[in-house]
């Protein structure tokens, strides 16, 4: 896509037109703190594993059910591994699979609506598909792929991104289908541009706006229902800790020690108040009626 | 030609500005959008506000109604008074109760002014219900009343219709009933006829005269035509860059315009006297199209309706160096014709010879080398170039699709950009940093570019002001000189049409009506749907650019009568 140096130096354009916030646009505190919130969870999660003080899945017989002391930040679960260590290591697989699924539904989705949004023919035949897909409960789908392949990170992405990807296609083909109405595409098809070069160069970008956003939200779903997959043990294997299936086995506990349940469950409601937030301050930014309205 | 002529220095003063200043909010130091307005308007009068997009006309008219967006535009100094009674800083809920009673306006495009799910008498009656004590009934009675006034037909079955039901005459119509109800001493309006047909037009400027004398309404009336100005005007005021810069009655303004601006408006308004024919810049034709025939719909999977005839039995050919103009009024088919020509639709019958090759039946991968014969400039120049593209990039698609090297692509950019005036650093800049004007050069450099032998162009310049239009129009003719290009100018404007075509084809409904040379058919018609267009085309008889009536015209309408 980007061979000319022009067309390199278009996409920069746009891009650098999605990020710097256009004259007179304010943003507030919210989506400021949202920002530092996420960047602080994020670093957190990845270097982990060179400063937490214990391995997440040491057991210590010696060390059970401890109350939060200098030794141990938040204190131990019934197996004596440091839940400190454990929900900050397992903030890594929850935005992994968010970003994950957010980047594969974003992707194959586009593709799919590019393809419905221009071609008539296969535009009915894509959209019922994508319309039963719909009709797939993302949680249930999960349980099934669990049950065939065993639990992994792969069939969790797989069965959050399939319900996605159809809500991805159905935005993706309305921008192109109002967008290739535009006389400018018509001039392209009059100058003889090939069909790839008007759907790539001229349709695709302005997909990217209304993508971001939508990927957002994506990113933030997908981390709640990996926690509700490992919650129903229908997640990644229990041998990695991830935030939802911490919550599961604190579960039984949760009278003597909610700590188990009240630290990941902190971070995740964190996490995902912070990329939503960021997501409707997107959307505002990029949408210039709702610029208007609110101003 | 007759103009208005009456003395209204002993009617009462209905509006009166003075220096009203308009600027950007909270912003006093930056240039005013409207610097120093003085204006008075005598009931019963027409004054039209004139002037270029830009001009402030339209920020005059919402500055009077309170209705300036409040985040953007703040009166910053100034006075406005609506019968003795300053108004200038009232508050929303006296405007409120103002702008119903007092003031009231109409604007551009009706569709967009009524609420689409609610009855059109419905609307009127809401009026009448939020501001005045009367029943139910007598409401009614009123609203039917009125719409009778405005001379609806079957004003009983049009009551209980919704807007998109109706034609864009008769939701006009429906704005005046509604705006003229409570009855205003002042008038509003902002380009009511802009988006109507010329014939529509007419009636609709009749039908507002008529409401003034009967309600003796104060009338501001904004537009950009000199033609309508023309028409109905008592007094005019030039704008230009937020400064009324010269004002008069119209037949002073218009035989004998004190201020250099006014005079290179008017100078730009083309005149309704055909050009005289050109020969064709070599033998053969460029275009040949025989029997075209474009049908909407009627190809259902399960039964066969009949569809829409946009367009039926259109014969016509080009021969190079020529211009062969289009004309009627929308929903004539002119533009599916242009579209057919361009193989932006597929025609369903008949054949289109470009360049020697018949192109109405090639498939798209068969058509697509053949495209760079035939090139396509748009009404819209704010749509019909990528706003993410540089002009550059949009100048070079064409040709790279056929072959050229980037370099000799590049090269030929920036030749282009001289031959339609702009500068060598345009390259690199993006369309929204150029004017409605400029992008139209561009979009005309970039059909160039591929050195086609047929240029059409799809009411090119009407999206554009008169000085605009004018220089626009020379480039089209210094381009078709140059390279000897046909060009088929599709227009719904018969003064443009007059200005730049050898030959007319006036449509009707899908059917040609009328095909000839353009003095033959302008100045000699002999259809009667042809007669009524040039009938309606407002200040026909006027030769704007001469300052003076037209001769040509005074003969041709004793032809007629």
């Amino acid at each position: 896509m980007a061979e000319t140096p022009q067309s390199r130096h278009s996409a920069f354009q746009v891009l650098t037109g999605l990020f710097s916030l256009p004259a007179g646009a304010r943003v507030g505190i919210g989506p400021i703190l949202a920002a530092v919130i996420l960047v602080i969870i994020v670093m957190a999660a990845l270097l982990a594993p060179y400063y937490v003080p214990y391995d997440p899945l040491a057991m210590n017989a010696m060390a059970r059910l401890k109350p939060p002391s200098p030794e141990f930040l938040l204190g131990t679960d019934p197996y004596g591994r440091d839940i400190f260590s454990r929900v900050m290591t397992g903030g890594r697989v929850s935005l992994l699979i968010g970003i994950g699924a957010a980047a594969v539904s974003v992707a194959v989705g586009l593709i799919i609506g590019l393809v419905a949004g221009y071609f008539r023919t296969a535009d009915s035949i894509i959209m019922r598909i994508m319309d039963s897909l719909m009709a797939i409960p993302a949680i249930l789908l999960a349980i099934a792929l669990v049950a065939l392949n065993g639990p992994s990170l792969g069939s969790v992405i797989v069965a959050i991104t399939i319900p996605e990807v159809p809500r991805v296609v159905r935005l993706v083909r309305s921008v192109v289908l109002s967008a290739r109405e535009e006389p400018y595409v018509e001039a392209a098809i009059a100058l003889g541009s090939s069909m790839p070069k008007i759907l790539m160069q001229h349709l695709m970008p302005n997909t990217f706006a209304p993508l971001i956003v939508q990927g957002t939200y994506i990113c933030a779903s997908a981390i709640l229902i990996e926690a509700i997959l490992s919650f129903l043990g229908a997640g990644v294997s229990t041998e990695i800790p991830t935030w939802g299936n911490i919550m599961a086995e604190g579960r039984s506990y949760f009278q003597i020690k909610p700590g188990l349940i009240f630290w990941p469950g902190l971070m995740l409601s964190l996490c995902i108040l912070a990329i939503n937030l960021l997501g409707d301050t997107a959307r505002d930014l990029l949408d210039p009626r709702m610029k208007k309205r609110e101003g | 030609m007759e103009f208005k002529s009456k003395d209204f220095s002993d009617a009462k003063r209905v509006l009166k500005l003075r220096q009203l200043s308009v600027g950007l909010t909270g912003r006093p130091d930056a240039d005013p959008v409207l610097n120093g307005i003085d204006l008075d308007i005598r009931a019963g009068e027409t004054h039209c506000l004139v002037g270029e997009s830009g001009s402030g006309k339209s920020v005059t008219s919402l500055a009077v109604m309170g209705l300036l967006p409040k985040d953007a535009l703040e009166i910053q100094g100034g006075l406005i008074e609506l019968e003795g009674a300053e108004i200038t800083n009232a508050k929303p809920a006296q405007m409120r109760e103002l702008r119903a009673r007092r003031i009231a306006m109409i604007f551009q495009e009706p569709m967009t002014a009524l609420n689409p799910v609610l009855r059109v008498g419905e609307q009127i009656e809401e009026v009448l219900n939020m501001h005045t004590e009367m029943s139910r009934a007598e409401a009614k009675k009123r609203t039917i009343d009125m719409m009778e006034q405005v001379h609806l037909p079957d004003v009983e079955r049009i009551y209980s219709a919704f807007p998109h039901q109706l034609s864009g005459g008769q939701r006009q119509r429906i704005m005046i009933a509604m705006a003229l109800i409570l009855d205003p001493d002042l008038l509003i309006a902002d380009e009511p006829t802009t988006a109507l047909d010329v014939t529509t037009q007419l009636q609709i400027l009749k039908l507002i005269s008529e409401m003034q004398e009967r309600h003796g309404t104060a009338v501001l009336f904004i537009t950009h035509d000199m033609g309508v100005v023309a028409e109905i005007a008592d007094t005019v005021s030039v704008m230009q860059k937020g400064r009324i810069v010269e004002r008069a009655p119209i037949r002073e303004l218009l035989t004998n315009p004190k201020e250099e601006y006014t005079r290179t408006l008017l100078a730009a308004v083309p005149n309704l006297a055909p050009r005289p024919a050109r020969a064709a810049a070599g033998a053969g034709d460029v275009i040949k199209v025989e029997g075209l025939e474009m049908t909407y719909g009627g190809t259902g999977f399960f039964r066969k309706s009949a569809g829409v005839k946009a367009a039926q039995d259109v014969n016509f050919s080009i021969a190079p160096g020529r211009t062969l103009g289009i004309v009627g009024e929308s929903g004539s088919g002119k533009s599916t014709v242009a579209r057919c020509v361009m193989r932006l639709i597929d025609p369903t019958g008949g054949a289109v010879t470009v360049a020697g090759k018949e192109i109405a039946r090639l498939s798209r991968r068969q058509l697509q080398p053949h495209r760079k014969h035939f090139q396509i400039v748009f009404q819209d120049p704010y749509r019909s170039l990528n706003p993410r593209w540089t002009v550059a990039r949009s100048l070079c698609e064409g040709p790279i699709n056929f072959g050229t090297s980037k370099a000799d692509a590049m090269a030929h950019a920036a030749e282009l950009l001289e031959l339609v005036n702009l500068p060598r650093d345009a390259l690199d800049r993006y369309p929204h940093q150029f004017s409605g004007g400029q992008r139209q050069r561009l979009a005309i450099a970039r059909a160039v570019a591929m050195k086609p032998d047929l240029l059409v162009a799809d009411e090119a310049v009407s999206a554009l002001d008169v000085s605009v239009q004018a220089q626009v129009l020379d480039l089209l003719d210094d381009v078709q000189d140059r390279f000897g290009i046909a060009m088929l100018f599709i227009t719904h404007d018969l003064r443009v049409a007059a200005q730049i075509c050898d030959e007319v084809l006036v449509m009707q409904k899908g059917l040609v009506v009328e095909h000839g040379p353009a003095g033959e058919v302008l100045a000699n018609p002999s259809h009667d749907y042809t007669r009524k267009l040039i009938e309606a085309a407002p200040g026909r008889h006027w030769d704007f650019a001469n300052f003076r009536a037209l001769e040509t015209m005074r003969a041709t309408q004793g032809a007629i009568s």
